[in-house]
């Protein structure tokens, strides 16, 4: 609800300041604590890391059914660990089946590959809808599926963390890892979207 | 709970709206309810259950019309209230008005890059066989605890299919209360699109929810 609501905001963020001062006050957080952890999911974790998995199965086979086997191992060989991402499972798209991760009860979202949920994975219109219309949630990405492929919906009801591997554009095999990383779209790693394509956007 | 964070197949919300990827953060206060919720957390007073339970007892007017770092911020203030480390008198004064009470961990800014790097796993040791198999058909339970539970309205009393067994893993429903880990089998079980919503679902749509083995009936 950002945006429309200043004076609301205005209240949110005194309320914040004073939960920050009484717990610090209480000795209960290191302040330098904080700003380590908001330097870490500004910068250091974010959709990057799991462009770079998909990127990394996509061009190497072995690769590719590690992930698929034991999805934890295979992303922490790449350095990505640590908070909810502790128990991952890689699903792959194909032209007959698409994959669409949401979580209806809360955020659950695979931070280390991804980084911290996007404002509407977490909204009511998206944890409503995407068990019961997929197709009109991704209408409202820009994505439009082949009537016939079928659509796979995981809900993140547990402690188990779904990253999507979109397909691979055609016409890419004459780029490199690193380059096919950069068409690695976090949307389309949650099954909002197609690599290559990214979601029309407004900001 | 039949609270208002279990959204799934409600309707009224309006189209999604995308975002581009590099938006972090809407606020600098967002960063610091972050950074605080993660930070109180590491003190090791509730585990992830309970945080989880304090947001969905919000109101649900109040959750329904928050945004996801208010409901974080406000869940939050719930759990250091019901723990004993902080006052309603503190909150309405917005300062620590006594000192602070022990705590099992501070985590101190050295630490944060290895902790955040090294989570915490919820699996844990298996004490009995796994009650069913890849394959298996099973029914979710008719159950609506006005405690903390991770099985969807959506997905009760449905019939569905094992698809995965995933290993033992803390229970949220006694986590959640305090009332120990008490891990059970957790399996990935998968609806048709028919089962859940009826006759007019999207016939190529199968949705998979993970379900603690105290959630399932064979079927």
């Amino acid at each position: 609800m950002h945006g429309d609501r200043p004076e609301s905001d205005l209240a949110i963020e005194h309320r914040v300041a004073a939960l920050e001062s009484i717990l610090v006050e209480k000795g209960y957080v290191d302040p330098a604590a904080l700003d380590v952890i908001i330097e870490t999911y500004s910068s250091v974790v974010g959709p990057r890391n799991g462009a770079a998995v998909v990127a990394r199965s996509w061009v190497d086979p072995d690769y590719r059914v590690w992930l698929r086997r034991d999805a934890t191992a295979a992303i922490a060989a790449l350095g990505f660990t640590g908070r909810q991402g502790e128990h991952m499972v890689a699903v792959e798209n194909t032209p007959e089946e698409h994959n669409l991760v949401v979580c209806t009860l809360c955020s659950c979202y695979p931070w280390p590959v991804l980084g911290l949920p996007p404002v509407w994975y977490k909204s009511p219109a998206y944890r409503s809808r995407a068990v019961i219309d997929p197709r009109g949630v991704l209408a409202d990405f820009g994505v439009t599926l082949d009537p016939s492929t079928r659509i796979r919906v995981w809900d993140s009801t547990a402690e188990v963390r779904y990253l999507v591997v979109p397909m691979r554009p055609d016409d890419t095999e004459d780029l490199t890892e690193a380059e096919l990383a950069d068409l690695v779209t976090r949307d389309s790693m949650i099954g909002a979207g197609l690599a290559g394509q990214p979601a029309r956007v407004t900001r | 709970m039949n609270g208002a964070q279990d959204l799934g197949g409600v309707m009224g919300f309006g189209p999604v709206v995308p975002e581009p990827e590099d938006v972090r953060f809407h606020a600098d206060w967002e960063k610091r309810a972050l950074a605080l919720t993660l930070a109180a957390g590491a003190t090791g007073a509730w585990s992830i259950d309970a945080g989880r339970h304090a947001r969905e007892s919000l109101h649900p007017a109040d959750y329904l019309s928050s945004s996801y770092y208010e409901i974080w911020t406000k869940g939050l203030e719930r759990l250091l209230v019901s723990h004993g480390l902080v006052s309603e008198e503190e909150l309405t004064a917005g300062r620590s008005l006594e000192p602070g009470r022990p705590v099992g961990r501070v985590l101190r800014a050295a630490d944060t890059p290895a902790a955040l790097a090294a989570g915490s796993p919820y699996d844990r040791p298996a004490d009995a066989p796994a009650r069913f198999a890849v394959g298996d058909r099973v029914r979710t339970g008719n159950r609506h605890p006005a405690g903390h539970t991770r099985l969807p309205r959506y997905a009760r009393d449905k019939h569905g299919v094992v698809e995965e067994v995933r290993g033992a893993f803390v229970f949220p429903d006694t986590s959640a209360h305090g009332d120990g880990e008490a891990p059970q089998w957790l399996y990935t079980v998968r609806f048709s699109g028919h089962e859940l919503w009826g006759p007019d679902a999207d016939p190529t749509l199968t949705v998979s929810i993970d379900a603690w083995e105290n959630y399932l009936d064979a079927a």
